[in-house]
């Protein structure tokens, strides 16, 4: 079976797409997939530290595109999963240098060879975004829960609905409950309801990623795991198909369950 | 909006102009007189303008252009039965076809004349904008950062918070309901109210029209 390709977007800049892309390729590379991350923000490149790839690299997806190597060339290896890969950004180019087609092309001839391709895309929604989007089959989109960063998500995801785009899932990232408790915050269940797409994680604030980041050693990877660690394999579970429960966000009002009742068949 | 020469509704990109009969600087002047008429209307929006089996110039196309770019509307189509017009609206850098109404539209959904309501289903997003010289009804939510302009009433089935302009072209008597009233901003006709400071503390839905010049929201359907 030919392998997906999954965009990881947001909109708003710095929301943690970086760290879910470096994640969730580890997650899923250590439940055997076959898994190429591509860190698409050509120009400021950093997919590659955070996976601890940045003194392997010898092409990037520049080089690919413009011929001076072959595909296989510019993929490099993570050091402790062999299922993994990283195909780098440019560092000294800018986005003008990548076409839609280009990464249609590029991903086409992934497909062949990996289960899963994931794609690291520059926050905004010029250029970058519409290359990382062009060859996509699922869009993850990440946002905080925070008014802006859910703001242009929704913006995000009003341009995916345009082009008919997707299906295009939610990542709740950097959550404190205590925060939200106390009101300075917006719950997942906000966040759920403006965004109105299906949620498919919600990855709590952890001082740890930080750390793991500069490190080059995603906190997925981690044996003790962190409860940010444990929210990245959950969702490379149900990336997978797998039923990963949540924490409820609230019980099924009486009408819901009326309705349900009525109509069995379309549920 | 119907009058004998131009006819302007509301489609999925924008607004639609339909130049009927006339001598062609009649059929551009009575544009000109809606574009001036009602600026709130179509500042900021996009329009595309059907000439019919017309042969037009490119100066002719051009005029169109800057006369929508001087109010503020971008013209970006420009639909024609005859070949030579649409090879010179493609030479202008316009788009001669609209795209079809999506096949899994429902029906009601879409292309609606200005005397007819429009419908849309699904939430309206940040960036996005419904337009239309009738009524308006969404199904779905109206999020922060969206934009209704309706000439009529506007129904909101779901969640209101974004910008509602009802009565667009003056209609005083137009209302804006919703099951959850907690817009950005509204406006009817000429009145303009933000948000009501005090909220119900469960969201019941309310209607806001005009009353004594102010905006008003009452529950919906009221005691
Ligand atoms: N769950 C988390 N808990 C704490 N810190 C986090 C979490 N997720 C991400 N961060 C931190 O947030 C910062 C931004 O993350 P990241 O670089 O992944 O965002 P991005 O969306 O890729 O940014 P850009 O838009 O610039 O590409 C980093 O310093 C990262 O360590
Ligand atoms: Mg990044």
């Amino acid at each position: 079976m030919a392998g997906r390709v999954v965009t990881i977007t947001s909109g708003k800049g710095g929301v943690g797409k970086t760290t879910l892309t470096a994640n969730l390729g580890a997650a899923l590379a250590m439940r055997g997939q076959r898994v190429v991350v591509i860190d698409a923000d050509v120009g400021l490149r950093n997919l590659d530290v955070m996976l601890g790839l940045e003194n392997r690299i010898v092409y990037d997806l520049v080089d690919v595109i413009e011929g001076r190597c072959r595909l296989r060339q510019g993929l490099v290896r993570h050091k402790q999963l062999p299922e993994l890969y990283l195909l780098p950004a440019a560092q000294t180019r800018d986005k003008s240098a990548v076409q839609p087609e280009d990464m249609v092309r590029i991903c086409d001839e992934l497909r062949g060879d990996h289960d899963v391709v994931l794609i690291d895309s520059p926050a905004g929604i010029e250029q970058g975004f519409r290359y990382a989007m062009e060859p996509a089959d699922e869009i993850i989109i990440v946002t905080n829960p925070e008014v802006s960063a859910a703001r242009d998500a929704d913006r995000v995801i009003g341009l995916i609905e345009a082009e008919e785009k997707g299906p295009a899932r939610l990542v709740i990232n950097r959550l404190e409950p205590s925060m939200v408790s106390k009101g300075h915050m917006l719950g997942v269940a906000d966040v759920v309801e403006l965004l109105a797409i299906d949620l498919i994680g919600v990855v709590p604030e952890d001082s740890n990623a930080l750390i793991a980041a500069n490190r080059g050693q995603p906190l997925a990877l981690s044996n003790n795991r962190s409860r940010a660690g444990h929210a990245f394999h959950n969702i490379a579970g149900r990336l997978l198909g797998e039923e990963v429960d949540f924490q409820p966000l609230r019980q099924p009002r009486v009408f819901e369950r009326l309705l349900r009742f009525v109509s069995p068949e379309r549920s | 909006m119907i009058t004998e020469s131009v006819a302007i509704k509301g489609i999925r990109q924008g607004l639609l102009v339909t130049l009927r009969k006339g001598e062609w600087s009649c059929l551009l002047a009575a544009l000109e007189a809606h574009l001036t008429e009602n600026p709130t209307f179509f500042s900021g929006g996009r329009m595309a303008v059907d000439v019919g089996d017309r042969c037009l110039m490119p100066s002719q196309i051009e005029a169109m252009r800057s006369l929508a770019a001087h109010h503020e509307v971008e013209l970006w189509a420009v639909v024609s039965s005859n070949e030579e017009t649409q090879a010179e609206a493609r030479g202008a850098g316009l788009v001669t076809e609209l795209a079809p109404t999506r096949a899994h539209q429902p029906p009601g959904e879409g292309d609606e004349p200005a005397d007819r309501a429009l419908v849309r289903q699904g939430t309206l997003r940040s960036g996005q904008t419904v337009r239309h010289p009738g009524h308006v009804v969404i199904i779905g939510d109206v999020n922060p950062g969206a934009e209704v302009v309706a000439g009529g009433s506007v129904v909101v089935w779901g969640r209101l918070r974004g910008l509602v302009h009802a009565g667009v072209l003056g209609d005083e008597l137009a209302v804006i309901c919703a099951l959850d009233l907690a817009p950005t901003q509204l406006r009817i006709g000429g009145h303009f109210s933000r948000s009501p400071e005090e909220r119900w503390s469960r969201p019941v839905p309310e209607k806001a029209s005009v009353v004594d010049g102010r905006i008003v929201a009452v529950a919906w359907p009221g005691e």
